[in-house]
């Protein structure tokens, strides 16, 4: 059985952007392969590990686990779109000063996954953070550094109001 | 990914005729956290998805003075974040919040849980418990089914080609009841059942004037547990009946060894998990859960 090619239109980082897909891909191989967007990562390709995490309309999803036709219309958030015209997102700069990332291939999810937190509780405890980045796996840091650097851009962003 | 093809329904009357047009192999695509990565691992044959998320019947969540109805495609954080499914079915939301982790959360749907029809789904005995019953769509016409009853077999139900679970409803709660839901797994989160209750008590006083109990990943299918409520109805609340109860889930559960959990280890859990959540029902009977 044959797929087509499709045509999908979707706002991916604030730009409405139209590209061909396959009707079969996911939305992380869409944007991977389709887009040339390639933060999100194939970690586990079966929504276990977090790697390939992105907003979509607002919402934290695995984009291993929606297909590309599946967005059509919709507004989509990868960590491309996370700096600002001014620097790094303060969740990115806690990142680095924490030491947050070794190798980097869980870091897009991870800061897609804590910029959606902290949309909803921008003052999370240390365990609202664990508990809702349980779904991102990280083989190198032992995770301890990454909730302080989320913890520490939590603060940066309340005092500074954004 | 197996070549599947992707169609969008804006009806119901729509979403029944591109899935009895589909064929065996067409599937209702809600959350897609469970039949997605199914089909990209050949788990299922699917060769049609139907996206049932532009239905706004499918989406949304309406409470009336009988209940509520909770559409079958409604993402999990909007059903765990309602405000009245929090004050008076809680137990839902006890479930809801650790069926994988927040990103599966953001699509996976009650829906998608019942119809994947797991023995370990997490949400399935805590729908049992509240009474849930899930409204179905099909070439025949329109039926309701016992969340109960729907469950045939590891992965298998009730739903006939082209059938589609359209929502769920619970009832209000009766005057006097509460209801809990715990689960045992390796890990503090993500992780499947090893195994997973559910209790509901109606107290009248101390005497139960009606109760069910409810396992998960302990049997073919989630399952109710008669005995335990017999152990319980009729009677004072106290230790004792409590303990006859957790007796009868641990009679009742029929595991098996698998990499997750020893049969010894999962009748083990069925009772402690059962008395953990009687207990917790009761205090949310009693108001002060």
């Amino acid at each position: 059985m044959k797929t087509d090619r499709i045509v999908i239109t979707a706002t991916i980082n604030g730009d409405e952007r139209t590209f061909l897909a396959d009707e079969r891909d996911s939305l992380l191989e869409a944007l991977r392969e389709r887009i040339g967007l390639t933060g999100a990562k194939e970690g586990c390709n079966n929504g276990n590990c977090g790697a390939c995490a992105v907003l979509l309309n607002g919402v934290l999803v695995n984009s291993c686990c929606v297909m590309a036709a599946e967005v059509e219309g919709a507004e989509i958030s990868t960590v491309e779109g996370l700096a600002g015209t001014e620097g790094l997102h303060p969740l990115q700069q806690a990142f680095l000063e924490e030491a947050a990332l070794q190798c980097g291939i869980c870091t897009p999810g991870f800061l897609m996954a804590s910029k959606a937190l902290l949309d909803v509780n921008p003052h999370p405890t240390e365990h609202d953070v664990r508990f809702w980045l349980a779904g991102n796996l990280c083989r190198c840091t032992g995770y301890d550094k990454i909730i302080r650097a989320v913890l520490k851009a939590a603060d940066e962003m309340g005092s500074n109001g954004r | 990914m197996q070549p599947v093809k992707y169609k969008r329904a804006t009806s119901v009357a729509e979403a029944v005729s591109l899935l009895q047009g589909g064929g065996e192999y067409a599937r209702p695509l809600a959350g897609g956290t469970d039949v997605i990565v199914q089909a990209r691992e050949r788990r299922r044959d699917i060769d049609l998805f139907v996206d049932i998320k532009h239905i706004p019947e499918l989406m949304a969540i309406s409470h009336d003075a009988g209940g509520v109805t909770i559409g079958a495609a409604a993402p999990l954080h909007e059903v765990y974040n309602d405000p009245q499914i929090v004050k008076q079915w809680l137990a839902l939301t006890e479930a809801g919040h650790v069926i994988g982790g927040t990103a599966i959360q953001g699509r996976a749907t009650l829906g998608g849980n019942l119809c994947n029809s797991s023995p370990a789904a997490d949400s399935i005995p805590a729908m049992m418990v509240l009474d849930g019953v899930a409204h179905i769509a099909g070439p025949n016409g329109e039926r309701d089914v016992s969340v109960r009853e729907f469950c045939t077999a590891p992965g298998r139900n009730v739903l006939t080609l082209g059938e589609f679970v359209t929502s769920i409803r619970f009832p209000k709660p009766a005057a006097g009841s509460g209801a809990a839901w715990q689960r045992f797994i390796p890990r503090n989160e993500m992780d499947i059942a090893v195994v997973n209750a559910g209790s509901w008590v109606q107290l009248d006083g101390d005497i139960v004037r009606d109760a069910r109990v409810a396992l998960g990943a302990v049997a073919p299918t989630p399952i109710m547990v008669p005995g335990a409520a017999a152990a319980l109805i009729g009677k004072p609340i106290s230790d004792e009946t409590i303990a006859a109860a957790g007796d009868a889930a641990k009679d009742a559960a029929r595991p098996i060894d698998d990499m997750r959990g020893s049969i010894k280890q999962r009748k083990h859990l069925a009772k402690v998990l059962t008395e953990r959540t009687l207990r917790l029902a009761v205090e949310r009977a009693r108001g002060q859960g």
